[in-house]
């Protein structure tokens, strides 16, 4: 047992049971995170696009980003280091709205991002409402550090699938692994059942 | 401002410990871009749900390190060669 | 891995603060009495891990300023909403204990024996690391040249204040820039480190020296860079950069 240093307390709190998955803590903060540099992308050559193999299904624009059914978007968040925080707002357009425009059925999806950082998703953890495309958090545009200028949000997955500086969906046919996901967290990284590393 | 970057210097203790030995002075080589570098000297983000290493010279991904309970997972397939010195 | 010079692993070993010095504003010293420790280099830094009642831990790294044979102890800033070092600096007292281990690092060091003028750039807390290569040269009365140039926000921050007043002269030079504020009558630098100022102090590239540089991530790049450019070679400029998460 490793000696206690006394009147050392961590800055956790403990949350509503319901609300906060096995291992979390809440956090007023909102942390950063990053894998690497932060890119800096201008707006006037954002694209977002959905591909399969070498075939370009669909693509935006920011303006015509901007001109898709938006949506506000409440919910709690859980990073895999154990940060939850809970009711954070965001804004943006939902994943069903971006794959209603393309015929595919794919399965599977890789999110992929400005700087190289990609995450693999199964479709169904991407449709029926539960992820988005978000540009905006609290009210005001997304800081790049957070992800600016969008980024993806899957908030029922721990936060490291909600991928930073997203660019596009690969569609496909395997759940082959991300960046993280290759290298010792859970494929799938759903919190309520802590499936934080492989072998969880 | 990318001040949450540091250098390898910051993962000492970590790559000692999973290595057995000091690491900070071995030599990589850059698989993307060919670069010499001592590890000190690469560049560390050390935020993330795990630390990765980046080449000095192109910022290509060198090293992964993940702690899990009871075990690490490293993966260090960016470094194509490692030069590290034996008394 | 048989065979190779293996130093072992690293073991946590028990750390009991024999001694709290506050050194600025900002910044204490703990000197610590850690049974087991086997001894540093100068440049080297050790982990500190703590773990509260209910097993929570957390760990930090940090720069050893003690020169080797002199007790061992840390000097650790302050950061605002920092996690360790608000307890370090303001709650630690006397027989309080943590856990450390280490001695850490084989790039970032300096032992006497090495014959090269020395160059040491040091940044608000960068200085500590640096301040353990100053205190080995003169434990060790070592007459090769050496020279810390050292940038601070005010007086009242320059940490060891004191002790390189008495140093300057006595086998080290001492250069501030203070870059927020001076003193009445202050006919030193008073802005951050930029070419001309390297100019004016660095030792002639062609001498040979090495060099340390440690501070904040943005403060090493471009005293590192603007060395390059004044003709160091870069494999003899050393650089640690610390972050600024607490």
């Amino acid at each position: 047992m490793p000696v206690i240093s006394r009147g050392f307390h961590g800055r956790r709190q403990d949350g509503p049971p319901d609300r906060v998955p096995p291992g979390q803590y809440v956090t007023e903060d909102f942390p950063v995170l990053s894998a690497g540099p932060t890119p800096h992308v201008h707006l006037d050559s954002w694209t977002f696009e959905i591909q399969r193999g070498d075939d370009l299904l669909h693509s935006w624009t920011w303006d015509e980003f901007q001109g898709l059914p938006r949506e506000d978007v409440t919910r709690d968040i859980h990073c895999v280091t154990k940060w939850s925080k809970l009711d954070t707002t965001w804004e943006g357009v939902s994943v069903d709205t971006l794959l209603d425009t393309v015929d595919d059925d794919s399965a599977y999806v890789l999110a992929y991002s400005y700087g190289g950082y990609d995450t693999n998703l199964p479709r169904d953890d991407v449709t029926g409402g539960k992820a988005w495309v978000v540009d905006t958090f609290d009210g005001e545009p997304l800081d790049p550090e957070h992800g600016g200028p969008a980024r993806l949000l899957v908030p029922h997955l721990y936060f490291w699938k909600s991928a930073k500086w997203v660019r596009g969906l690969i569609m496909r046919d395997e759940d082959d692994p991300g960046f993280w996901e290759s290298n010792g967290y859970h494929l799938r990284g759903d919190p309520w059942l802590e499936q934080r590393y492989w072998g969880d | 401002m990318d001040e949450r970057r540091l250098d390898g210097n910051a993962i000492g203790g970590e790559l000692m410990e999973l290595f057995g030995t000091e690491m900070t002075v071995a030599w990589a080589v850059c698989r993307a871009c060919g670069a010499h570098e001592q590890l000190a000297e690469m560049r560390v983000y050390r935020d993330a749900p795990g630390i990765v290493g980046r080449c000095v010279r192109c910022e290509a991904v060198l090293l992964r390190i993940v702690h899990a309970p009871g075990r690490s997972y490293v993966e260090f397939s960016g470094v194509a060669s490692l030069e590290m010195p034996v008394s | 891995m048989a065979g190779t010079a293996v130093l072992g692993r690293l073991t946590w070993l028990v750390a009991e603060v024999a001694a709290t010095v506050p050194e600025t504003p900002r910044t204490r010293t703990l000197v610590l009495d850690v049974p087991g420790w086997s001894g540093h280099r100068a440049g080297q830094h050790l982990d500190v891990r703590l773990t509260s009642d209910d097993g929570y831990q957390a760990q930090r790294s940090y720069s050893i300023a003690s020169a080797p044979g002199q007790p061992l102890a840390i000097t650790v800033e302050r950061l605002e909403d920092g996690e360790v070092s608000p307890y370090l600096v303001d709650v630690v007292h006397d027989g309080d204990a943590f856990e450390v281990r280490g001695p850490i690092g084989g790039y970032f060091v300096w032992e006497a024996g090495d014959e090269r003028p020395v160059l040491l750039v040091g940044g608000g807390s960068g200085v500590v690391p640096l301040m353990a290569m100053a205190r080995a040269h003169k434990a060790a009365g070592a007459d090769t040249r050496m020279r810390l140039l050292y940038s601070s926000r005010t007086l009242d921050d320059v940490i060891y204040h004191g002790e390189l007043v008495h140093l300057d002269g006595n086998g080290l030079d001492v250069v501030y820039t203070l870059t927020r504020g001076q003193p009445p009558g202050w006919t030193g630098y008073a802005r951050r480190i930029d070419d001309d100022m390297l100019r004016e102090v660095a030792w002639p590239a062609g001498d040979g020296p090495i060099v340390f540089v440690c501070g904040s991530t943005h403060f090493v790049d471009a005293a590192a860079d603007g060395l390059v450019r004044l003709g160091y070679d870069p494999r003899w400029v050393k650089t640690e950069r610390f972050g600024a998460t607490g």
